[in-house]
C-alpha cells in the first residue's frame, strides 16, 4: 500500500442511491413550486465533494493545472469554472471545499495527488456526507435571515462569497454562486432538520421544491 | 354604550370604525386607533386592577410602557391567554377580551382589600421574608397562597396556535425610538447611505410629536412626522419597525427587538393570503452603532393616596386628550414642579372641562406656559402641592397646601379642592434602561434632575434620553447623533434641514419627589413610590431604619423596581427618598441596575421556530427510514436518533423492551445481529506525522501498526483522565481512520486540532471529519461470516482476514471497507460504505440474512453485550475522574513511549497513583433477579451510621439473558484488590442489595468468540 | 453575545460560531516528566482570574476551525484585539493602552514551534 490509501467509494454499477434528503421528501413531502412561490428549493444531490488541506501556494498550482481555476486565496472566496459546474471554496487558511459533477471526484483526487507529489497535503472525500441545496427567488434572502446568523445583505455577501456559519441550531456552508442563487452545503445527518426548517420558515413565502 | 369621556372631535382615532371589546366580562365600545387603556378611560372605567400587596383599587396612570397598574390578562380562548399586557400598549381590536389579573372575587369588591385597609402594620416591607421563611418546608404552601392573592396573571393551559420566529438583522445604525430625536437621527443616517433600522414600541411612529401642542413649520407636528416617515419608507437602506420594542441591549451592540406583528389585529394571527403569518418576531440585531432616542418618562409626585384611581401623570392626560380624544375626568387639579406639565391643564381646558387649580411647588413660576394658563383664567396656587388625594375608588378631592421643601414639612393651611382627577408631574427621567443593560452606570445631572446614560463606545443618546427636552433642540440633537453615527460608519455626512419650531421660554424646574404631609410618613396616608410592587415612602423609610443603606439592598428589601415594571416610574423617586433619609445626595446613593427585558416578552418570540418538531436538530443515519418502518424505538444520543431496540409483535402483542432486548442479545450470541453504527465519529488523518501524532494523543503505542491493521486506543486529557476511546485503522503509512464515540465526535476533532494548532504545529498532519460520508453497519454473531460470504468479494478466511484487520472490496456490489473489530465479543464485521448506498447494502444484508436469523438490534442490546465483555463506554464508565489504570486497562498504556503523551505525566501524581482510587469492577448481585440501579451508591458497611461512607457507584447495569442474571459494572475504591468481597447498595426505599465484586469481564475472558 | 473578529477569516463573526477554550498562553511544559508534581499541577489546574485585561484562547468552531487568542476586558467585555497563534498581544495588563510600537518587529514566539 502506498502512504495514503485512496478509495473510490462510488460505483458505476446500477445500485440504488439515496440522497441525504430522500427520506425527507417521503416524510415531509415536497410542495411543487407555484406562480406564487417567492422562494424555490432544489437539491443538487450526488455531486463530488472533496476537502482539500494544505498550503495555499502548493495547492493553487495543482488546482489550476487540474481544474483550470485558481484556488481562492482570500478568506470566504468562492470560484467556479466557466460553466459553473465545478467550484472551489475557501473554508480555512489551509482548507478548501471542491465540488464537481458526481463521478469526477475520484479522478480529480488522483490527478491532484499526482500533481502535488511529495508536498504535504490531504484530500478527503466527503461526497456521501453532504448535499447541496439551492435557494432561489425574491424571498430567498429573507428566508436566510430567519435561518442564519451571518449577514446576507448583498453589501456584505456579494456573489463569489461563501462562509461556514450557524443555521438554526446546526451549521451550514452558505455560498452565493451568482446573483439569483444561494447554495447551502448541508451535512447528511442534519439534512432532514435543515429541510424541515426551510419548509417551515419558507411557508410564509409559499416555498416550493423543485424535483 | 356611551363613551362618556370621549371628545366629539380631535385625536388620531378613527371615529367611523367602532370596535367592541370586553373588560372583566363587561362589553364596551372603542374606536380604531385606541389602545385598550384609552378605550377604558373613554368608557369611564376607573378601576382596572387591585394592587399586588395591599389589594387597593388601581386605575390607569400613564399612557405608555411605564404604566404600572393596568397590567391585564388578554384572551378569549384558553390557548390565546396572554398575561402581563399593559393596556396602554395594547391596540384595541374588535372582539378583544381582557381581564384584571388581580382582585377576588372581582376588582370592584375585593375581599383582600381589608388587608390593604389595615395596611402597613400588617404587611411591612420584608413582609414575605419575615413571615413566610419559617418553617422552610411550608414555603410551597405559602407560595401558592401568595401567587393567588397577588394575581400575577397566568399562562395558557393549551398549546399556542400561533407561530413565532426570529430574524437576524445587521445594520450600520440602529435608532431606538421614533420620536423627534429618533426620526431626525434616522433621516441623517439614512441620507448618508447607512443601513438603518428605526424601531418604535408604539402603534404609530412619532412619539411626542403625535400629541404636542407645538407647530413644526407652522403646521401640526404630525404632518412633519408623516413626511419624514414617507421619506424613510422609500429608502432601500432603511427598515422601519413599528410596534417593536427594543427589550435588551447585550454585548457589542447586539440588541433584541420584539416586534408584535398581529397583536393589534386579533387574538390569534389572522391568515394572510391564505397563509399563516408570524404573530410576533424577535429581531436579533447586530448593530454597528446605536442611537438611543428613547425619550423620557414623566415622574409622578409621591403624595398621600396617590394611587387612588383618578391620579394620573400630567403628560398622560395630554396624550389621552390630544391623541385619543379622551378626557379622563371632569375636574382637574394639577400638581407640578415644572412648566411642561402645564400642557395638561391647557389641553384639559380646551377639551371643555374644568381645571380647578394648578398647585405649583415653585414660588414664582413665570414661564410661557404658566402665563398662558394664567391668561386662560386658571387658578395657580404657588409654592404648593397636592399633599393627599381624597376618595376611595375614584379621586373625590385634592388636599393642597403650601410646602416647605427645605424643612420637608407642610407650611400652611390645607385647602381641600373638589375634583375627580389629579395630574402630577415631578419632572422627567430619561429612559436609560437600555444603556444600563450594557453595564454602564448612569450619571446624575442636577441641571435636569435626572440620570443620563453613560454611553459605551458606539452608542449615542439623543433628545429626551439624555435630558434634552425642548422640541427644537431635540430635533437638532437627533440630526447630530444620526450624522455622527453615519460618519463613524465611514459614510459622508448628509444634511437634514430642521423644521421651524417656535422657541418657548420655560421656567426652571424644582426638585420635588416625595411631598411632605402634615403627619410623619410612617403615620400618614400611604404615599406610593412603586405602584406595581406596592412600595411606599414609608416602606423605604422602614428599610433605611432597619439598616439597609445600599440602594441595591433597599430595592431587594422593598421590592422597588422589581419584575416587569423595572422601576420605570418609581426608581428615581425611591432613590431620592432614600437619599433624603440617609442624608446623602442622589448621586451618592446611586441607582439600581435596570435589567432586560424592558417590557415583558412573550415566550413565543423568545423561542421563535425552535419548538415542537424543530426544537432541536434530529440527526438521522442513512438507514433511518428502515428503522422507523421496522418499529424501532429510538434513543437520543447527543442529537442522533439511534434505534434503541426493535420490539416485535408476538402473538398480537408488542414485546416489552426487556423481551426485545433478550431476544436481540440471544440472536447475536447464537446467530447473527446487525447494528447501525453510522453515528460513530470518523476522522480522516493524513500526513507524514500522523503516526507520531496518534502516539501523543492516545495512551498506547502506534509506531508499529501496519496498513491493514486496526487498534483500540484510549484518549486522556493532560490530567490523566480518560475522555474518549475508539479504534483507529492504519489505511496507509501516512493515513489513518480514527473512530470516536458518537457523542465525542466533534469534541475529539476539536481536541486534535487544539494540540496540532497550539502545541505541535511542526507535525505535518491534517484531520478531516468524514463521519457523515460513511455509513457503518456492524454484522456480528457466529453466523456473521457465512452471511458476509454471500455478498462480498473480500476473502473472509480467518487467516487472510484476522481479528483487528480491515480489508477493502465490495459488499452488495458497493465499494466498502470492512473492519474486523468487535464491541460484542462475537465475530464481527463492521462495514463502511458511502452513505448514499447504505440503504441498499443494509437491505441486501437482510435479503440474505433471513436464513441465518439476522436480527437488527439497538443500543440497549449493544450495551448489554459490551458490558458482558467488560467493554467500557467513555462517558458512562468514565466521568472525567477515571484513569486508564482505574479502568484496569494497563494493557492500553504505553509508559515507555518516547514522547510524554497527553495524560502520562499526571498518572504518577500522588493522587492519581493512589491504589485506593475508585476502580472498575464487575458486580454480581447475590440475588440474580436483581438488576442494580445505575448510579446507585456503594458502601462496604450497611450498618454504619448515616451518613455512610460511600465507596463507589454503579456505572452500567443490565439483565443478561446469556448469564440469566442481573450484572453490573461499577467503580469501587480499591476494587481491583477486592475480588470476591461483598458490597452493599442501600436504596431509597430502604432495601439493601448485596453484590459480589467480580471481574468486569463476565463472558469469554479469553476472547475466543470474537477471534474465530 | 460577543462579536468576535476572527484573525483568520478576517472579519467579525457572531459568538455562536466560537467556543472559548480558557486562558491563553498556557504552554505545555517541554519535558513533562522532569516537572515536579507541583509544576505539573500548576500547569493543569491554576489559572488567572483578573479584573481587567485577560488573554483567552478561542476557536472558530463553526467557521475556519482555527484557534486564536483574544484580549478581553473582563469588566466591560470589550475585546481589545484578537491575534493568531504564535503572535503576542499588544494590549496587556502592563500596557492597557497598547504596547509601544516595536517598529513592526514581531516578538519571538515563547518557544520554537510553540504557538500557545
Amino acid at each position: 500500500m502506498s502512504n495514503v490509501a485512496t478509495f473510490d467509494t462510488r460505483t458505476e454499477a446500477k445500485i440504488p442511491v439515496e440522497s441525504p434528503l430522500a427520506y425527507s421528501y417521503r416524510r415531509s413531502g415536497a410542495p411543487a413550486p407555484t406562480g406564487k412561490s417567492r422562494v424555490v428549493l432544489r437539491e443538487r444531490p450526488f455531486l463530488g465533494h472533496l476537502i482539500l488541506r494544505g498550503g495555499a501556494i502548493v495547492l493553487d498550482e495543482a488546482v489550476r493545472e487540474v481544474l483550470g481555476v485558481s484556488l481562492p486565496g482570500e478568506p470566504q472566496g468562492l470560484v467556479q469554472d466557466a460553466d459553473g459546474e465545478r467550484s472551489v471554496q475557501w473554508l480555512s487558511p489551509d482548507e478548501w471545499l471542491v465540488i464537481v459533477p458526481g463521478g469526477e471526484e475520484f479522478t480529480l483526487e488522483n490527478r491532484l495527488r499526482e500533481a502535488l507529489g511529495d508536498a504535504h497535503f490531504a484530500i478527503s472525500n466527503a461526497s456521501g456526507g453532504q448535499t447541496l441545496v439551492e435557494l432561489e427567488g425574491e424571498a430567498a434572502r429573507e428566508l436566510l435571515m430567519k435561518s442564519v446568523i451571518y449577514d446576507v445583505h448583498p453589501s456584505q455577501f456579494p456573489v463569489g462569497k461563501g462562509v461556514t456559519t450557524v443555521f438554526a441550531k446546526t451549521t451550514v456552508i452558505l455560498r452565493r454562486p451568482d446573483e439569483l442563487r444561494w447554495e447551502l452545503v448541508v451535512r447528511r445527518s442534519f439534512a432532514d432538520y435543515t429541510y424541515r426548517w426551510l419548509l417551515d420558515a419558507g411557508d410564509e413565502y409559499g416555498i416550493g421544491v423543485k424535483g | 354604550m356611551s363613551q362618556l369621556n370621549r371628545l366629539a372631535r380631535g385625536g388620531r382615532i378613527d371615529r367611523s370604525r367602532r370596535l367592541s371589546f370586553t373588560f372583566n366580562g363587561k362589553r364596551y365600545q372603542g374606536h380604531a386607533g385606541d389602545t385598550l387603556a384609552s378605550a377604558l378611560l373613554a368608557n369611564g372605567v376607573d378601576i382596572v386592577n387591585r394592587s399586588f400587596k395591599y389589594s387597593r383599587p388601581r386605575g390607569i396612570v400613564a399612557a405608555g410602557a411605564e404604566e404600572p397598574n393596568a397590567v391585564v390578562q388578554l384572551g378569549k380562548t384558553e390557548a390565546g391567554q396572554v398575561p402581563n399586557v399593559r393596556a396602554t400598549q395594547q391596540a384595541l381590536f374588535d372582539g378583544l377580551e381582557a381581564r384584571s389579573t388581580n382582585g377576588w372575587p372581582n376588582v370592584q369588591r375585593d375581599l383582600m382589600s381589608l388587608v390593604g385597609k389595615l395596611g402597613g402594620q400588617f404587611m411591612p416591607p420584608g413582609f414575605y421574608y419575615k413571615t413566610f421563611m419559617a418553617p422552610a418546608s411550608l414555603w410551597m404552601t405559602y407560595e401558592k397562597y401568595i401567587r393567588k392573592s397577588a394575581g400575577l396573571g397566568r399562562s395558557p393551559m393549551e398549546n399556542d396556535p400561533d407561530i413565532y420566529d426570529h430574524l437576524h438583522q445587521h445594520c450600520d445604525v440602529l435608532v431606538i425610538g421614533a420620536g423627534p430625536a429618533g426620526l431626525t437621527a434616522a433621516l441623517a443616517a439614512a441620507r448618508s447611505g447607512a443601513r438603518v433600522i428605526l424601531v418604535d414600541e408604539q402603534e404609530e411612529m412619532g412619539g411626542s410629536l403625535l400629541d404636542t401642542r407645538e407647530l413644526l413649520d407652522d403646521k401640526p407636528a404630525d404632518q412633519w412626522v408623516t413626511e419624514a416617515l414617507k421619506e424613510l419608507a422609500g429608502l432601500d437602506n432603511v427598515t422601519l419597525l413599528p410596534r417593536t420594542t427594543a427589550n435588551g441591549y447585550h454585548d457589542h451592540h447586539f440588541v433584541t427587538l420584539h416586534e408584535r406583528r398581529t397583536e393589534h389585529l386579533a387574538e390569534t394571527a389572522p391568515l394572510k393570503d391564505g397563509r399563516r403569518q408570524v404573530r410576533s418576531r424577535m429581531h436579533r440585531v447586530r448593530a454597528g452603532r446605536v442611537v438611543l432616542a428613547t425619550g423620557a418618562h414623566e415622574r409622578p409626585l409621591v403624595y398621600g393616596n396617590n394611587d387612588v384611581p383618578g391620579n394620573l401623570l400630567a403628560g398622560a392626560v395630554s396624550t389621552y386628550v390630544r391623541r385619543y380624544g379622551v378626557v379622563p375626568g371632569k375636574r382637574l387639579v394639577l400638581s407640578t414642579s415644572n412648566d411642561h406639565a402645564y400642557r395638561a391643564a391647557l389641553d384639559w381646558l380646551e377639551s371643555g372641562r374644568e381645571v380647578v387649580a394648578i398647585a405649583d411647588v415653585r414660588a414664582n413660576p413665570d414661564g410661557e406656559l404658566v402665563e398662558q394658563a394664567r391668561a386662560q383664567g386658571i387658578r395657580i396656587i404657588e409654592g404648593a402641592a397636592v399633599i393627599e388625594a381624597k376618595g376611595d375608588s375614584r379621586v373625590s378631592g385634592a388636599r393642597v397646601a403650601k410646602v416647605d421643601l427645605d424643612g420637608f414639612r407642610v407650611a400652611g393651611a390645607v385647602e381641600t379642592l373638589d375634583c375627580d382627577t389629579i395630574a402630577s408631574s415631578g419632572g422627567y427621567s430619561p429612559v436609560i434602561h437600555l444603556a444600563s443593560h450594557t453595564g454602564a452606570r448612569p450619571t446624575w445631572r442636577d441641571d435636569i434632575l435626572g440620570f443620563v446614560p453613560t454611553l459605551v463606545k458606539g452608542v449615542s443618546a439623543a433628545g429626551g434620553a439624555q435630558g434634552v427636552y425642548a422640541t427644537a433642540e431635540v430635533l437638532a440633537d437627533g440630526v447630530e447623533a444620526g450624522r455622527q453615527a453615519a460618519t463613524e460608519a465611514g459614510l459622508p455626512a448628509a444634511s437634514v434641514s430642521l423644521p421651524r419650531v417656535a422657541a418657548r421660554r420655560d421656567g426652571t424646574a424644582c426638585a420635588l419627589y416625595q411631598v411632605p404631609h402634615e403627619k410623619p410618613t410612617l403615620r400618614g396616608p400611604k404615599q406610593f413610590v412603586d405602584l406595581q410592587n406596592d412600595v411606599t415612602a414609608a416602606g423605604i423609610e422602614v428599610a433605611t431604619r432597619e439598616g439597609f443603606e445600599s440602594i441595591e439592598h433597599v430595592k431587594r428589601y422593598t421590592a422597588m423596581g422589581f419584575g416587569t415594571d423595572q422601576g420605570k416610574l418609581g426608581n428615581i423617586n425611591g432613590m431620592a427618598i432614600a437619599a433624603r433619609l440617609l442624608g446623602r445626595s442622589i448621586p451618592e446613593v446611586g441607582t439600581t441596575v435596570f435589567r432586560p427585558n424592558y417590557t415583558p416578552v412573550t415566550f413565543g418570540a423568545i423561542v421563535g421556530r425552535h419548538c415542537r418538531e424543530l426544537f432541536d436538530p434530529e440527526r438521522y443515519t442513512a438507514m433511518h427510514q428502515w428503522h422507523v418502518e421496522h418499529g424501532a424505538e429510538f434513543e437520543e444520543v447527543g442529537q442522533w436518533k439511534r434505534p434503541w431496540y426493535f420490539p416485535r409483535q408476538v402473538n398480537g402483542k408488542t414485546e416489552t423492551m426487556h423481551e426485545a432486548v433478550a431476544r436481540e442479545c440471544r440472536a447475536v450470541r447464537e446467530a447473527v445481529g446487525i447494528l447501525d453504527a453510522s453515528t460513530l465519529g470518523k476522522i480522516d488523518i493524513q500526513g507524514p506525522d500522523a503516526r507520531e501524532f496518534l502516539g501523543r494523543v492516545y495512551t498506547n503505542k502506534w509506531a508499529q501498526l501496519a496498513p491493514g491493521r486496526v487498534r483500540y486506543g484510549l484518549m486522556c486529557k493532560d490530567d490523566g483522565m480518560v475522555f474518549d476511546d475508539g479504534t483507529t485503522s492504519c489505511l496507509g503509512a501516512n493515513h489513518f481512520l480514527m473512530t470516536t464515540t458518537t457523542g465525542g465526535a466533534a469534541g475529539v476533532l476539536e481536541w486534535l486540532e487544539l494540540w496540532h494548532q497550539t502545541e505541535w504545529p511542526e507535525l505535518d498532519v491534517y484531520f478531516t471529519s468524514v463521519t457523515d460520508h460513511w455509513a457503518t453497519m456492524t454484522v456480528t454473531g457466529p453466523e456473521a461470516r457465512k452471511l458476509m460470504a454471500e455478498i462480498t468479494d473480500i476473502d473472509l478466511d480467518k487467516e487472510a482476514f484476522k481479528f483487528m484487520d480491515w480489508r477493502e472490496g465490495t459488499v452488495a456490489g458497493v465499494p466498502a471497507r470492512v473492519f474486523r473489530i468487535s464491541f460484542t465479543g462475537e465475530l464481527a464485521y463492521e462495514i463502511n460504505v458511502q452513505a448514499n448506498y447504505a440503504l441498499h447494502v443494509w437491505e441486501t444484508l437482510f435479503a440474505h440474512g433471513d436464513k441465518y436469523g439476522l436480527t437488527p438490534y439497538g443500543t440497549e442490546t449493544m450495551h448489554v453485550l459490551r458490558a458482558e465483555k467488560g467493554f467500557i463506554i467513555a462517558g458512562q464508565e468514565t466521568d472525567g475522574s477515571v484513569t486508564p489504570e482505574d479502568l484496569g486497562m494497563h494493557w492500553a498504556v504505553g509508559y515507555d513511549k518516547p514522547f510524554s503523551w497527553i495524560g502520562q505525566r499526571a498518572l504518577t501524581r500522588p493522587d492519581t497513583a493512589r491504589t485506593d482510587r475508585k476502580q472498575l469492577v464487575g458486580l454480581k448481585p447475590r440475588d440474580a433477579k436483581v438488576v442494580l440501579e445505575e448510579g446507585a451508591q456503594i458502601v462496604f458497611d450497611p450498618n454504619h451510621a448515616i451518613p455512610m461512607p460511600m465507596v463507589g457507584h454503579v456505572t452500567s447495569s443490565y439483565y443478561s439473558p446469556t448469564l440469566d442474571s442481573g450484572f453490573a459494572l461499577a467503580v469501587v475504591k480499591g476494587g481491583q484488590q477486592k475480588m470476591g468481597e461483598t458490597v452493599y447498595l442501600p436504596m431509597a426505599d430502604g432495601q439493601v442489595h448485596e453484590a459480589e465484586i467480580v471481574s468486569p469481564i463476565f463472558l469469554d475472558p479469553k476472547g475466543e468468540r470474537q477471534n474465530v | 453575545m460577543f462579536y468576535i473578529h476572527c484573525p483568520y477569516c478576517g472579519e467579525l463573526r457572531e459568538e455562536e460560531e466560537f467556543h472559548p477554550k480558557g486562558q491563553a498562553h498556557i504552554a505545555r511544559p517541554e519535558d513533562p516528566e522532569s516537572c515536579s508534581d507541583e509544576e505539573w499541577g500548576d500547569y493543569l489546574f491554576f489559572r488567572d482570574n483578573p479584573r481587567g485585561i485577560h488573554h483567552e484562547l478561542w476557536v472558530h468552531a463553526v467557521g475556519c476551525r482555527k484557534f486564536f487568542n483574544i484580549t478581553r476586558h473582563t469588566v466591560t467585555y470589550e475585546i481589545l484585539e484578537t491575534y493568531k497563534m504564535g503572535e503576542q498581544p499588544r494590549f496587556t495588563a502592563e500596557h492597557p493602552e497598547g504596547r509601544p510600537s516595536q517598529d513592526g518587529v514581531e516578538p519571538a514566539p515563547l518557544r520554537e514551534g510553540v504557538r500557545a
